[in-house]
C-alpha cells in the first residue's frame, strides 16, 4: 500500500518557485496497479521518483506499507523497491544473468539461490532461461530487453514497483504483447505498481485506478470507467479525448450488454441471421460494435463459452448502455 | 561490412608495403649491415627508447586516469577546465619546444626525457577518460541509482567499466605517438633510438639513420597490436561489439 500525504516538490530557480508536484494526496491500493497519467512535464515522474528518493520530497509524506520512506535508509529503501525505466538501463558490461541478478547480488544472495530465481524469472517472462543466461544486453530486441528489465526489478520480490513509462519505446504491436504479458505476469505476482504513462490507453488497459495530473495538481482519480464515463472537468475531458464513449467499451464485454437487456432477442433457427458474424461473451464492446457496424445484415450472432449461439445484439441494443450506470456494468463483471 | 573489410585489407596491404620499402631502403643502405656489426649497440638504445616510453606512459596513465575521474565526480566538476586546459598546453607546445623548456628546469638527461614524455602523453588519456566517463548513457546511472547501488558501486560496476573503451583507447594512441616521439630525448641527452637517427642525419649517412628509424617503426607498429589485444582482454565482452565492427 501507497499513501500520498501532501507530497510536495517545489524547485527553487532564481527567484521564482516552481510547484512540480504540488499537494498530492492518493491512497494506492495493495496489489493494485495505478498509472500516473498526464501530459509531458505534469509532474507525473517526478512524483514517482520522489517514492524511492531519487528526488526528495520539499513537504508532505509517503508511506510505503504503513512505513514512511524518510524512516529507511535511502540504499535500502530503493533495493526494496522495484524500478523500471522508458530507456529500460540494462548494463551493457553484464550478462543477461547478472543484470537481472544485480539486487539480489547487492543484497547478498548466495550464487544458488541467484540462480534459481534467475530461471524462474526468466520462465515467468517467457524466455528460455539458459539460452540468455551469457548472452549480452545488445544482442537482444527492443522487446527482449524491456521484459529482462521488468524481470530485474522483480527479481528481489519486491513489494513495491515504480514504472516509468517502460513500454514507451517499443513499437505498437510489441507494446500491446507487452502490456497484455504484463498484465498476466501481474496476475501471478500481485504486486503494488506505480505506473507512468502518457497514454491514455494504455492507462485504461493496465490501469486498476488512473491518476491524472495537470502542472502538478491532481485532476482526478479513479477506475478507469469512472474517468471515461464521468470526467470531472474539462481538462480530463480533453485528455481522454473525444472519443471516451468508444473507449469506455473496450472496459465492457457483450456479457455486460447483453445481460442488461430488458428483452434479449433470442435465436430461432432463422435462416436469415446464416449471413450474420459470430461474437462471444467475452469480446470487448468496442470490437462487437465494430462487428456490428460491418456485418451485413446488421446484427451479430452471440456465442457463449461452449459456442452455442445464445441471441442476437444489433446496434440498438447499444442504446441501453446510456441508461446504465458505469458501477452496475462493473459489478456484473 | 565486405565493403568495410575490403578496405581494411587494402590499408593493411599498404602498410605493409610501406614497411616493406623502408626495409628494402635500408638493406640498400647498409643498415642491417650495421645492426649485425654492432647487435649490443642496437640492443642497448632498444631497451632505453622502450623505458623511456614505458616510464612516461605509465606516469601519465597514474596522473591522467585519477585526473579524468575526479573532474568528472559532481563535487569537482568546476575543476574539468583547468584540467584539461592543463592538458591542452602540453599537447599544443610542439614536442621539442618542452625538451628546451623542461631542459632549462632539470637540465639535460634521462629523468628530463621523461618528463617531457609525460607531458606530452597526457592529453590523450586525460580526454578519453572525461569522454569515456561522461558518455556513459545517464539511463545506466539512473537505473543502477534507483536499484539502490551506492555511489562507488555505480563508479566500479557500471561508469569504469562502460568508459573503459575510451580509456584504453586513449592509453594506446598516446603510447603509440610517445614511441615516435622518444626519438627527441636523444637531443638532450636522454639516449633512445634517436641517437641513431640524429647520428646519421648530421653525418648524411642514411644506412645509420635508418638503423633508428626501422626499429621505431616497427615497434610502434607491435606495441599497437599488443595493446589492441590487451583491450580485448580488459575490455568487458558485452562492450566488444565496438571492436568488431571497427
Amino acid at each position: 500500500m501507497i499513501v500520498f500525504d501532501n507530497a510536495t516538490k517545489i524547485y527553487e530557480s532564481a527567484d521564482k518557485k516552481v510547484k512540480a508536484v504540488d499537494r498530492i494526496n492518493l491512497h494506492v491500493e495493495e496489489g493494485q496497479i495505478c498509472v500516473f497519467l498526464g501530459p509531458s512535464g505534469c509532474g507525473k515522474t517526478t512524483l514517482l521518483r520522489m517514492v524511492n528518493r531519487l528526488i526528495p520530497l520539499s513537504g508532505g509524506a509517503i508511506h510505503v506499507n504503513g512505513k514512511s520512506i524518510e524512516s529507511f535508509d535511502t540504499i535500502e529503501l530503493r533495493r526494496s523497491i522495484g524500478y523500471v525505466i522508458q530507456q529500460i538501463g540494462l548494463f551493457p558490461n553484464m550478462t543477461i544473468e547478472q543484470n537481472i541478478c544485480v539486487v539480489p547480488k547487492l543484497l547478498g544472495w548466495d550464487r544458488k539461490k541467484m540462480q534459481n530465481r534467475y530461471d524462474e524469472l526468466m520462465e515467468l517472462m517467457g524466455l528460455n532461461p539458459d539460452e540468455y543466461r551469457k548472452r549480452y544486453p545488445w544482442e537482444l530486441s527492443g522487446g527482449q530487453q524491456q521484459r529482462i528489465g521488468v524481470a530485474r526489478a522483480l527479481a528481489a520480490d519486491p513489494p513495491v514497483m515504480l514504472m516509468d513509462e517502460p513500454f514507451g519505446a517499443l513499437d505498437p504491436i510489441m507494446r500491446e504483447r507487452i502490456q497484455n504479458e504484463f498484465l498476466r505476469i501481474q496476475q501471478n505476482v500481485k504486486k503494488t505498481i506505480l505506473f507512468v504513462s502518457h497514454d491514455i490507453d494504455e492507462a485504461i488497459r493496465l490501469g486498476d485506478k488512473i491518476a491524472i495530473f495537470k502542472a502538478g495538481q491532481l485532476m482526478q482519480y479513479g477506475t478507469p470507467d469512472e474517468i471515461l464515463s464521468n470526467p470531472k472537468d474539462e481538462f480530463v475531458e480533453d485528455f481522454v479525448g473525444g472519443d471516451r464513449a468508444l473507449k469506455r467499451l473496450t472496459l465492457l464485454t457483450v456479457h455486460d450488454l447483453f445481460f442488461k437487456l430488458k428483452h434479449p432477442r433470442k435465436l430461432n433457427g432463422d435462416a436469415r441471421h446464416s449471413g450474420s458474424p459470430t461474437i462471444d461473451m467475452e469480446t470487448n464492446l468496442r470490437t462487437a460494435l465494430s462487428v456490428i457496424l460491418s456485418s451485413p445484415t446488421g446484427e451479430a450472432v452471440v456465442a457463449d463459452s461452449k459456442n452455442n449461439h445464445v441471441g442476437l445484439l444489433n446496434l440498438h441494443d447499444f442504446e441501453a448502455l446510456a441508461d446504465i450506470h458505469p458501477f452496475e456494468l462493473k459489478s456484473s463483471v | 561490412m565486405k565493403k568495410r573489410s575490403f578496405t581494411e585489407k587494402v590499408v593493411k596491404a599498404g602498410l605493409l608495403l610501406v614497411i616493406a620499402g623502408v626495409v628494402v631502403w635500408a638493406f640498400a643502405a647498409g643498415s642491417f649491415q650495421l645492426m649485425i656489426d654492432r647487435p649490443g649497440d642496437l640492443i642497448y638504445l632498444l631497451l632505453q627508447h622502450l623505458q623511456l616510453v614505458g616510464l612516461s606512459a605509465l606516469l601519465a596513465v597514474a596522473a591522467a586516469v585519477p585526473a579524468g575521474i575526479i573532474v568528472t565526480r559532481e563535487r569537482f566538476r568546476k575543476l574539468q577546465w583547468i584540467a584539461t586546459n592543463f592538458a591542452n598546453l602540453g599537447q599544443t607546445i610542439p614536442s621539442l619546444a618542452i625538451l628546451a623548456l623542461v631542459m632549462s628546469y632539470l637540465g639535460i638527461g634521462y629523468q628530463t626525457a621523461v618528463f617531457a614524455l609525460w607531458i606530452n602523453s597526457l592529453l590523450p588519456i586525460l580526454r578519453n577518460t572525461i569522454a569515456g566517463l561522461e558518455n556513459v548513457s545517464p539511463s545506466i546511472l539512473d537505473a543502477g541509482k534507483g536499484m539502490g547501488m551506492s555511489p562507488g558501486q555505480i563508479f566500479w560496476k557500471l561508469e569504469l567499466p562502460n568508459a573503459s573503451y575510451a580509456i584504453l583507447a586513449g592509453i594506446r594512441t598516446s603510447i603509440v605517438i610517445n614511441v615516435g616521439t622518444a626519438t627527441l630525448a636523444f637531443l638532450i641527452g636522454g639516449g633512445g633510438l634517436g641517437d641513431f637517427i640524429f647520428t646519421g642525419i648530421s653525418l648524411y649517412d642514411t644506412g645509420i639513420m635508418l638503423a633508428g628509424a626501422l626499429p621505431v617503426m616497427v615497434l610502434a607498429v607491435i606495441i599497437d597490436f599488443v595493446l589492441g589485444k590487451l583491450e580485448r582482454v580488459v575490455i568487458p565482452k558485452g562492450l566488444q561489439r565496438n571492436l568488431e565492427t571497427l
